[in-house]
């Protein structure tokens, strides 16, 4: 029963926590570029009144219009509550493997790519052949890292990898350096995050994720917004997991509380982080950035060869 | 059980003779070709644990006969072969009636399919030849079906000469299988021990000749042209069954007549799996003819295929190595099976679409989801299973084969230390370039604005040609979210080649699979599915309950500037161009030739874009033009004395009769 109720905590909490990470990350921005800045709240304001309003469609929207905010919403929270974000106890820990995430995340994407071809508008399309061609480079990146980190912990199970890092044999390895340079790379271009994209932007010719989800309105952009948000939280999440568990093996209720604040705290220095990274850079033109994201693909890569010649490197 | 098969296959001869005669649309005949399928296909099923039957009919030549084995990899390939023959023939009954010349598919149709059985089902090297050929030959005149179009005859010209390399590849494989004193029975040559020079050259051969009736780059270039060309019942059947009876033909060769053989031949299937999956998937996006598409995405998919196969006889050449062995060989039989069900969904979704609007061009499609809306749907499931989703069928293959990579890093060579997480990058990049693909084939279609007058007044398929492909895309489904029902079924087909078995699957809770060990890996398929339906109700329970329900049509916003006219939109090769701009320099040599009208001028800028077939122009073109060279040097012969021409003749004789001399 334990499992199952951390299992909903963990839901709940992803879901609810998303929006929050997103305001944070906009707060240390504004800050940093000497502006107020909204409050930490304005992302939850901004989804209750998306929720408040009427949905526009375009007169030719079809059934796949309308499905693609709710299935992009699922797949990406389904991603979401089977990684071990702040106890291992959790009942989805044994479906937590890295490749079923990814291609969950993949998923998501697919669907959106083909909702920003459905109405027909240009801005969909350079939106949806952009995004393609990003995850035609960040998914076997994120791959790369996969096979990486599974053959060292000898699992693909984010639980079972969580355990190995969090076991003393561990060492400095240059393949985690490596793989964790390229998961950050991945991690920017799956959220759309400076350099590869810039979630504030709406000039046209930069735009990426704002291009695909342009026809979106109400309550339908209310679902997507919270599926960035929540794929933003989960990548996030991700690392931390894998390369900074500590915190997480505990038991009991002594053990749970400790995960759960150590999981917030991480998040919050995560959120600043990027926020301090994000101001500090430009965005790339758009073709510059296959190859940052190739440079991420050669990394994961390189780690991966270097474990096939030596294990203990 | 072979007796009884064996009948089907008589049953479709008889069809095909049928055909011949048959006048009008031939409906009933696809109907009867279904059901034989169909049973044959369940009979397949039955016997894949059954133990092997053997079968001597006093066909062929009259001093071997005509041997028919039954084992676990010929009922595997022969249930993989009948779902898409009886699928296939079903989508015909509806798909037939808009044939201008039935006659021209009518007798080929049957006889393709009894081919296929053939093949599979053969344990001799004469019979396997004459059914291979038969297959060849059977599928060429469908191919041709459009006779008059340049195109088609184009098609079946390069198709044939890729065949007749197949056929002498197989010839001489088998010639150095049965040795000098040999036998051309299956079972003789299990029992010959080949000097190991000769049993690589044979392999080597094998390689060649099912390489190049599969696609493996770069013996791919007939199979583009060729799949396309055909009705699409043929294509399906081309680039779902076809290319996985090659692959047949190799398992049978490397793993059931051969020794090990050493580990280098592994990774050379592998490394080769690996590059064709990658160009065979950019290939594929580079077209916008989607029949083309679907067929260059066969080649992709065949990479798989022997990426999986390929790592099966590394690590079996390692030894001691038979757990991973099976398991890369499971999943490529997975792949193999998964492949045959959403390319054949795809193909009919594909002659769907052509049929009515006219035209296999993306560029003249778009809003066919609004006008055809269950074609539309069963084809979304096909692109998604393709693309490896999750929960759908292609995951799970990719996941498996990914797991077998995963035990690369246990084997002691260097050689496999390099090549396979070079493979595993490709597949992985193949992997997510295949949904860029199915985004564009599905997303340019069906999404968006009629591009073209017959998009926007296209009609719903018929009822049979919508069964079709009902049927298999709840196959696709099913397989992916009780995969250990189908790797259980497979476990005969890896013992008898390789001696092991993936671990049963059966004890696990619901569609759960575990390749080697549970705190290692494990994937469970309908538990996912559950976890994806369960977040998408409470996803859309929570917006009904939260969210205000008022919907209000409108012109499209487009940034404020919404331009009514389809062209604006996106086409095929817009959607490609930044993977095009990212790929295309190297493997394509692609570029773009802009041209702008001076300052101050009127007229209209130009762009073109170029893209050269680098393959072509380094396998195909040498050897089509030293062909023409020889012959153009040949011709010469032919306009000589008749004393010239006895000289010849004699100097033949002399010099056969002196090499003769030589050899004693």
């Amino acid at each position: 029963m334990g499992a199952v109720a951390i299992e909903a905590l963990q839901m709940a909490f992803v879901l609810l926590a998303a929006p929050g990470l997103v305001g944070i990350v906009r707060a240390v921005k504004a800050r940093f570029l000497r502006r107020e800045g909204p409050p930490l709240i304005q992302p939850y304001r901004q989804l209750a009144r998306l929720l408040g309003k009427e949905v526009v469609l375009a007169h030719n929207a079809s059934w796949l219009f309308r499905t693609a905010p709710y299935l992009i919403l699922a797949l990406t929270w389904a991603a979401a509550s089977v990684v071990p974000t702040f106890s291992t106890h959790i009942i989805f820990a044994r479906l937590g493997d890295l490749i079923v995430i990814t291609a969950l995340l993949g998923s998501a994407r697919f669907v959106l790519a083909l909702a920003g071809l459905d109405i027909g508008t240009s801005f969909g399309g350079i939106g949806a052949s952009r995004e393609v061609m990003f995850a035609s480079l960040a998914e076997p990146a994120m791959l790369m890292i996969v096979v990486t980190l599974a053959i060292t912990a000898g699992s693909t199970q984010l639980s079972s990898i969580a355990a190995f890092m969090l076991s003393p044999v561990l060492g400095l390895r240059i393949s985690f350096a490596l793989a964790l340079v390229a998961l950050g790379i991945v991690a920017l271009a799956e959220n759309g995050r400076i350099p590869v994209d810039n979630p504030a932007t709406h000039l046209e010719l930069t735009m990426v994720h704002e291009a695909m989800v342009l026809e979106y309105s109400g309550r339908h952009l209310a679902m997507i917004e919270l599926a960035a948000a929540l794929k933003l939280l989960l990548m996030i999440s991700i690392i931390i997991c894998i390369f900074f568990p500590f915190g997480l093996g505990g038991t009991g209720a002594t053990g749970f509380l400790l995960g759960l604040a150590s999981y917030a705290a991480k998040l919050g220095i995560a959120a600043v982080l990027l926020g301090i990274f994000e101001v500090s850079l430009a965005k790339m033109r758009v073709f510059r950035v296959p190859e940052l994201l190739g440079a991420g693909l050669m990394l994961g890569l390189l780690a991966t060869l270097l474990l096939y010649v030596s294990r203990s490197l | 059980m072979i007796l009884i098969l064996l009948a089907g296959t008589a049953v479709l001869l008889a069809l095909a003779l049928a055909g011949a005669v048959v006048k009008g649309q031939g409906r009933s005949l696809y109907a009867i070709a279904s059901f034989v399928a169909f049973l044959s296909a369940i009979l397949a099923l039955i016997s894949l644990p059954a133990r092997p039957e053997t079968l001597v009919l006093p066909l062929g030549l009259p001093w071997l006969g005509w041997h028919f084995r039954l084992d676990p990899l010929s009922a595997f390939f022969l249930l993989v072969v009948d779902l898409g023959a009886a699928s296939s023939s079903l989508f015909a009954i509806g798909y037939g009636r808009h044939e201008a010349e039935p006659g021209r598919v009518l007798p080929f149709f049957p006889l393709f399919l009894a081919s296929l059985q053939l093949v599979v089902l053969a344990a001799d090297a004469f019979s396997f030849l004459f059914s291979w050929e038969l297959m060849s030959l059977a599928s060429w005149a469908l191919v041709l079906v459009q006779h008059r179009d340049h195109e088609s005859i184009r098609a079946g010209y390069v198709y044939l000469v890729m065949a007749l390399l197949s056929g002498l590849a197989l010839l001489l494989s088998f010639g150095l299988l049965a040795g000098a004193a040999g036998s051309y029975e299956f079972a003789a040559m299990r029992l010959a021990h080949p000097a190991p020079g000769l049993a690589v050259l044979a392999l080597l051969l094998a390689l060649i000749g099912t390489g190049a009736k599969a696609g493996l780059v770069p013996l791919h270039a007939w199979l583009p042209l060729a799949h396309p060309a055909a009705p699409s019942q043929v294509s399906a059947l081309m680039s779902g069954v076809m290319t996985k009876v090659a692959v047949y033909a190799f398992l049978r060769i490397a793993f059931g007549l051969l020794p090990v053989p050493p580990g280098w031949i592994g990774l050379l299937v592998l490394a080769l799996g690996g590059i064709t999956s990658v160009l065979g998937v950019l290939y594929a996006l580079m077209q916008h003819d989607l029949k083309r598409l679907l067929a260059y995405h066969t080649v992709e998919n065949i990479g798989i295929i022997f990426i999986g196969i390929g790592l099966a006889m590394v690590f079996r050449a390692a030894g001691g190595e038979e757990a991973a062995a099976a398991l890369a060989l499971t999943a490529a039989l997975f792949h193999v099976l998964n492949h045959s069900l959403f390319k054949s969904l795809l193909f009919f979704g594909a002659g769907a679409v052509d049929r009515a609007t006219g035209t296999r061009d993306m560029e003249r499609g778009g809003g066919l989801i609004h006008r055809m809306p269950q074609t539309a749907f069963f084809f979304l499931i096909g692109c998604a299973a393709i693309s490896a989703l999750p929960p759908l069928n292609g995951f799970v293959s990719e996941w498996l084969t990914f797991q077998a990579i995963l035990l690369g890093p246990g084997l002691p060579e260097w050689g496999p230390k390099i090549i396979i997480p070079v493979a595993g990058a490709l597949l992985a990049l193949a992997a997510s370039l295949a949904a860029a693909c199915f985004v564009k084939a599905f997303g340019i279609t069906f999404l968006g604005r009629p591009r073209s007058r017959e998009a926007a007044e296209a009609a719903e398929t018929d009822r049979f040609s919508l069964s079709a492909m009902g049927i298999l895309a709840v196959l696709c489904f099913l397989a992916g979210i009780f995969p250990a029902a189908v790797i259980n079924a497979f476990a005969p087909v890896s013992r008898a080649l390789l001696g092991a078995a993936m671990p049963a699957q059966s004890h696990l809770p619901w569609g759960t699979i575990i390749p080697v060990a549970a705190a290692r890996s494990s994937y469970d398929g309908s538990a996912i599915f559950l976890l994806i339906l369960a977040v998408t109700v409470l996803a859309i329970a929570g917006a009904r309950h939260l969210a205000a329900h008022a919907v209000r049509r409108a012109p499209a916003w487009d940034c404020g500037f919404p331009d009514p006219r389809p062209v604006t939109q996106y086409t095929a090769t817009s959607f490609a161009e930044p993977i095009r701009r990212v790929f295309g320099p190297v493997l394509f040599g692609a570029a773009s030739i802009v041209r702008m009208p001076p300052p101050g001028a009127t007229g209209p800028a130009q762009i073109k874009n170029v893209l050269h077939d680098r393959l072509w122009e380094m396998f195909y073109d040498p050897v089509a033009i030293a062909v023409a060279r020889l012959a153009e040097a040949a011709n010469h012969l032919q306009f000589l004395t008749i004393r010239r021409y006895l000289f010849f003749v004699f100097a033949a004789l002399v010099m056969l009769l002196f090499s003769l001399a030589l050899l004693q």
